[in-house]
């Protein structure tokens, strides 16, 4: 549906992306995920053609984006944009759905119809007459929404929907995202620095880091097999620790991390250096010894911070190898643990994605 | 000092009879110096949106020769339209000289470097964000710039305001132009000046109550459109 090609963009002397590239499929939902000033809306902006990338192509349907700007226009009209803020212009919520409807020279009649419909869509029925200067946030988020849905796009972009929305409207959102993407099955392109979100809301994400896509794939190949460091960082995988591979026999491999034997499951050749990577919530706690014999790597250490975090507790330990575990509160209490303490850590073979080091 | 209390008698009386003379010179200054300002905001209004959207070669230039004409001395604007109109001129076919509208064209020339650079400071008013959004939406050019006047037009409107009070309230061009010819080309500032210089107090002062209030009016509607 969308392709971007090596595309550069630069601002003055300032370079915003560099070798962006990536596919996005037909009516799929397809996240951008990254912490803020990385480039996700310029990403967008791009796409949407308000943009012209400095360097690099950018395909729509096949279609070469960086024709003359009728084309542009007429390409344009075939999706919608939601702003981060979305910035309402004079008049009541009726003429700011209506405006691009009114663009694209659509008969007063069907205006009349469809302003109402996209209003029902985002839950805003009878707001019509409101003065767009009177809404909340996050009812004028979903009047944005409205506004770009109302045309009917192929493609919706959305930047950061939910940034400035409190959890209520923030669901609302989410839900509508859904319902668009499955009723009518609008491709959707949206930004978000939320990792659950993006991976309660895409079927794809991409990982957006300082100027440039660091992986794309589904949820679970970012958030359990990162590609690297920064990646794996992004996505809230704490253990990360490099090694070299001592044995390999039909995937079991066996890493040496300084000095120390992690099992885990890979390709990877003997003598192989490389990044292991082991999730938080993978790690198992316990104060007694574990009978249990799937946990291939069991250590014991000393715990050296424990930080609440809401309803999960990180806790730090140093097994030699330093390592960090995220319980629930509620398991941590039962285990009655406590810095300085010594807890015995078991995680299974399968839970380390190792990546080798070139 | 009982020369000027008599003056101001006077005056009043000439106001309040709806004296003809008085009425008559209102009424043209006014009518003229609204056509110009209408005009002018024909062609300055379009022009100030076009600067403001279109990219080319020297803008910056353009518009620092636009805003150095903000205070193009009225005399000079009357002195350029004589040299185009008078009968010598280029235009001296179309026999405008010492008519109103001779004196409408001058106003015009007046006024309209103001209103492109008013124009010019309410469109880069418009944020960003909501030009974005216009193009977003799927505006052409042309919608874009319609929309985002639309949205400017308080502001633009201001400019066209401030442009009204710079042509009722100049001479310069009106004399040079107008030649202020009693009950065909006298206007407010033209009769002012030349009554003053006859001595004819009461009359001077009746004209320039009605200038200043009209001035107040348009002072007034300039603070309640920059209010909104």
């Amino acid at each position: 549906m969308i392709e971007l090609i090596g595309v550069y963009k630069n601002f003055g002397e300032k370079e915003v992306l560099r070798n962006v590239g990536m596919t996005i499929r037909k009516g799929e939902i397809f996240t951008l995920i990254g912490p803020s000033g990385t480039g996700k809306s310029t990403i967008l902006r791009l796409i949407n053609l308000l943009d012209v990338p400095t360097e690099g192509e950018i395909f729509f349907e096949g279609i070469d984006t960086s024709g003359p700007e009728k084309t542009r226009l007429q390409l344009r009209r075939r999706m919608s944009m939601v702003f981060q803020k979305p910035a309402a212009l004079r008049g009541d919520v009726f003429d700011n759905i209506a405006a691009p409807l009114r663009f694209r020279k659509v008969p007063v009649e069907d205006i009349r119809k469809r302003v109402p419909e996209a209003l029902e869509l985002v839950g805003l029925s009878g707001y019509e007459s409101r003065k767009a200067s009177t809404l909340s946030g996050g009812e004028m988020q979903r009047v944005a929404i409205a506004r770009a849905v109302v045309t009917r796009p192929e493609v919706l972009l959305l930047d950061e929907p939910t940034a400035n929305l409190d959890p209520v409207s923030t669901e609302k959102v989410e839900n509508l995202v859904h319902t668009i993407n499955s009723r009518f099955g609008t491709t959707i392109i949206l930004s978000t620095h939320d990792m659950d979100q993006g991976q309660r809301l895409a079927h794809r994400i991409a990982v957006v880091l300082s100027r440039t896509i660091g992986q794309t794939g589904t949820a679970h190949e970012i958030f359990y097999q990162p590609r690297n460091r920064d990646v794996a960082h992004m996505v809230g995988v704490e253990n990360i620790l490099e090694g070299m591979v001592k044995n390999n026999e039909e995937g079991l491999t066996i890493i040496d991390i300084e000095g120390y034997d992690i099992a885990a499951t890979s390709d990877c050749p003997t003598g192989s250096r490389v990044t292991a990577y082991i999730r938080p919530e993978d790690l198992v706690l316990s104060t007694a010894e574990f009978p249990g014999s799937s946990l291939r790597n069991r250590f014991l250490g000393r715990i050296t911070k424990v930080v609440a975090m809401g309803p999960m507790v990180k806790v730090r330990i140093d097994c030699g190898i330093r390592l960090i575990s995220v319980i629930t509160k509620r398991s941590f209490d039962e285990l009655e643990i406590e810095e300085g303490g010594s807890v015995h850590v078991y995680f299974k073979a399968s839970a380390v994605h190792v990546v080798r080091i070139d | 000092m009982n020369d000027i209390i008599e003056g101001f008698t006077q005056a009043f009386q000439l106001i309040v009879t709806l004296n003809p003379e008085v009425m008559g010179i209102t009424i043209r200054s006014l009518f003229i110096s609204l056509s110009a300002t209408f005009l002018a905001s024909i062609i300055a209004i379009p022009l100030g949106g076009l600067i403001h959207f279109r990219e080319f070669g020297g803008k910056k230039g353009l518009i620092t020769v636009i805003q150095a004409l903000y205070a193009l001395p009225t005399v000079l604007a009357g002195l350029f339209v004589f040299l185009l109109i008078s009968r010598s001129g280029p235009f001296g076919f179309l026999g405008l000289m010492f008519t109103p509208t001779g004196m409408i064209f001058g106003q015009m020339v007046l006024i309209i470097p103001l209103m492109i650079g008013m124009t010019l400071i309410a469109l880069s008013g418009v944020r960003k964000n909501i030009q974005d959004t216009i193009v977003s939406l799927g505006a052409d050019e042309f919608q874009s710039i319609l929309t985002i006047i639309k949205e400017a037009r308080f502001a633009i409107l201001g400019g066209v305001i401030l442009g009204f009070g710079r042509a009722i309230s100049e001479v310069g061009a009106a004399m040079i132009i107008g030649g202020n010819i009693r009950g065909y080309t006298r206007i407010l500032t033209t009769a002012i000046a030349l009554e003053t210089s006859q001595g004819n107090l009461p009359l001077s002062i009746a004209l320039g109550l009605i200038l200043l209030f009209i001035a107040l009016i348009v002072t007034t509607i300039l603070f309640l459109v920059q209010e909104r």
